[in-house]
């Protein structure tokens, strides 16, 4: 039935486009490396398997609304990059849930997906494909994508002939080029020149605008409290603080001391 | 100043029901299969990827996907047609070979891509959700294309060497479609192994060489002997060669029982295959 939208009730209950309850992830390391089969069946057979438990993730939740430009920042292992694989399906959380409510772009790190002997035009395709987009969605945006990354030059070239700030550029004109319900955004601002990571900025603060729900990584916490809205700090996989971006960097700085 | 343009064509999803959760788990055999429909541009783009690719350096191209097999064959030919030459079957040796080096290609290259494609996917796998399965079947699929250039050698030689063509030549695509559901279940079956233990992989190389020579594929069927005819039953290889060759050696459709045979092992290993593939789905990203 529809519904007169109201939308200063939007506002009061902002809906949760993202939405983890209690999530963990556990990483079972082998506690010494078993390689083979036959190792690996002996030690079955005698009970010897031992894994050491890590939890990368623990028991944290989390809602994050639609419409939000929300930042994830924390030192190296805290957790961050396996918390957006379980956002955006790569891994199944061991306990807790995920609910996500929309549609989801990730930010691959720059390049992965990219073969080398194609040339810049097939790899878009390519990579299209693997962020689900068809042949013809890719070729309504290909001009624009040549554009937006500036190598109409070489874009029949190998890839393998590329830059690392070609390689990186391609990326994120590939990956950005429709755009997503959410966006993934993991430690990929730091590429390429200044002029280009304007660029970048600029497509996201657009997205915004145009109300897609963009979640990022970053160790540069000043274009986390530039660009983001709210913000949460991990530590060990745990979640330590949740705010807007301001509160939220000035505890973490804190935390260092 | 920046221009900026974006192609929006995605609307807004549901707010009510969510995409994704975790928490529901359908069938992983059953939720993979749809999986693959949705990334058929994917499936299509990896295909295309490394038919291109694998002789994108080399001066010939594509065209050793056909001197290949023809290379070997004729070595094969040169080396046993004296040897065998009695117990001959009722087609020209090349042909005979050639018809099984076919076949065998097929199977030993898909399995062999599925694997090398999940540890080359793998890489892919932890960062960004894709079907599971995708890397074995576009494998699979690459291995199909390269098996239908491989025929025109085959129809080649078959119009030199003045083999019998018949219209049972017609069935050839059943019998390609058993084929390939039988080395996509082994592939799967073989590339999930190999995730978890690497040395499946090398291990495999030596497990085909065997497996070759024990199917009758440079060698004709009479000359195997009586007591190592139950060896040959259970070999799943030899029931898929008998129906993919009856055509080209017996100018005739391969019989009733050996079509059931091939058909029913073709079916139960891809369905074995794909129930364990898929069993594993939610552990290659933290494994591999």
């Amino acid at each position: 039935m529809p519904t007169v939208s109201n939308p200063s009730s939007q506002i009061e209950t902002p809906a949760p486009i993202i939405n983890l309850e209690n999530v963990s992830v556990r990483y079972r390391l082998p506690s010494e490396r078993i390689g083979t089969l036959k190792e690996y069946t002996i030690r079955l057979l005698q009970r010897r398997v031992r894994h050491r438990d890590f939890w990368a993730v623990h028991d944290l939740s989390l809602s994050i609304n639609r419409g939000e430009v929300f930042g994830i920042v924390g030192d190296n292992g805290a957790g961050k990059s396996t918390l957006l694989k379980v956002i955006s399906k790569v891994l199944r959380p061991t306990t807790g849930r995920v609910r996500i409510y929309g549609k989801i772009a990730p930010l691959l790190e720059l390049g992965a997906g990219f073969h080398p002997e194609l040339s810049g035009r097939e790899n878009v395709f390519l990579n299209g494909a693997l962020l689900g987009y068809s042949h013809e969605e890719m070729t309504a945006v290909f001009d624009e994508v040549v554009d937006f990354s500036e190598l109409s030059e070489f874009i029949d070239a190998p890839i393998r002939t590329y830059s690392s700030g070609m390689y990186a550029r391609l990326g994120f004109a590939v990956a950005t080029a429709h755009q997503p319900e959410i966006l993934i955004v993991d430690e990929i601002l730091s590429v390429g020149d200044e002029a280009f990571q304007r660029k970048c900025t600029d497509r996201i603060t657009g997205f915004r605008e145009n109300g897609a729900t963009v979640l990022m990584v970053s160790h540069n916490l000043g274009l986390i409290s530039e660009m983001c809205d709210r913000a949460a700090w991990l530590d060990h996989g745990k979640l330590m603080k949740i705010g807007t971006a301001e509160e939220v960097i000035e505890m973490y700085r804190e935390g260092f001391q | 100043m920046v221009k900026f343009q974006v192609v929006n064509t995605q609307t807004f999803s549901d707010k009510k029901k969510p995409l994704y959760d975790s928490a529901k788990r359908v069938s992983p055999a059953i939720a993979e299969i749809r999986e693959i429909g949705n990334y058929r541009h994917l499936l299509a783009q990896l295909v295309r990827r490394d038919i291109l690719t694998r002789y994108k350096r080399s001066f010939l191209g594509v065209a050793w996907t056909m001197l290949n097999p023809l290379g070997t064959m004729l070595v094969m030919t040169f080396v046993f047609s004296n040897i065998f030459k009695a117990s001959m079957p009722s087609v020209p040796f090349p042909v005979y070979i050639l018809s099984g080096l076919v076949v065998w290609n097929f199977f030993a290259q898909g399995t062999n891509a599925s694997m090398s494609g999940l540890v080359w996917g793998g890489n892919l796998l932890q960062r960004i959700f894709v079907p599971r399965t995708i890397f074995a079947v576009s494998a699979i699929g690459t291995a199909l294309v390269n098996t239908v250039i491989a025929l025109v050698p085959l129809v080649i030689v078959m119009l030199i060497s003045k083999a019998a063509f018949s219209w049972a030549l017609l069935f050839m695509p059943v019998a390609i479609l058993l084929v390939t559901c039988f080395t996509l279940g082994f592939g799967l079956m073989i590339s999930s192994m190999a995730a978890f233990f690497p040395d499946v992989m090398e291990m495999y190389q030596i497990l085909l060489t065997a497996w070759m020579y024990l199917t009758p594929i440079i060698y004709p069927e009479t000359i195997i002997p009586e007591r190592f005819h139950l060896v040959y039953r259970l070999n799943p290889m030899y029931w898929l060669l008998r129906v993919f060759r009856a055509p080209i050696v017996d100018q005739a459709l391969p019989s009733l029982r050996d079509f059931g045979i091939a058909s029913a092992i073709a079916i139960v290993m891809l369905i074995i295959g794909w129930l364990i593939f898929t069993s594993k789905s939610d552990e290659y990203a933290y494994r591999i």
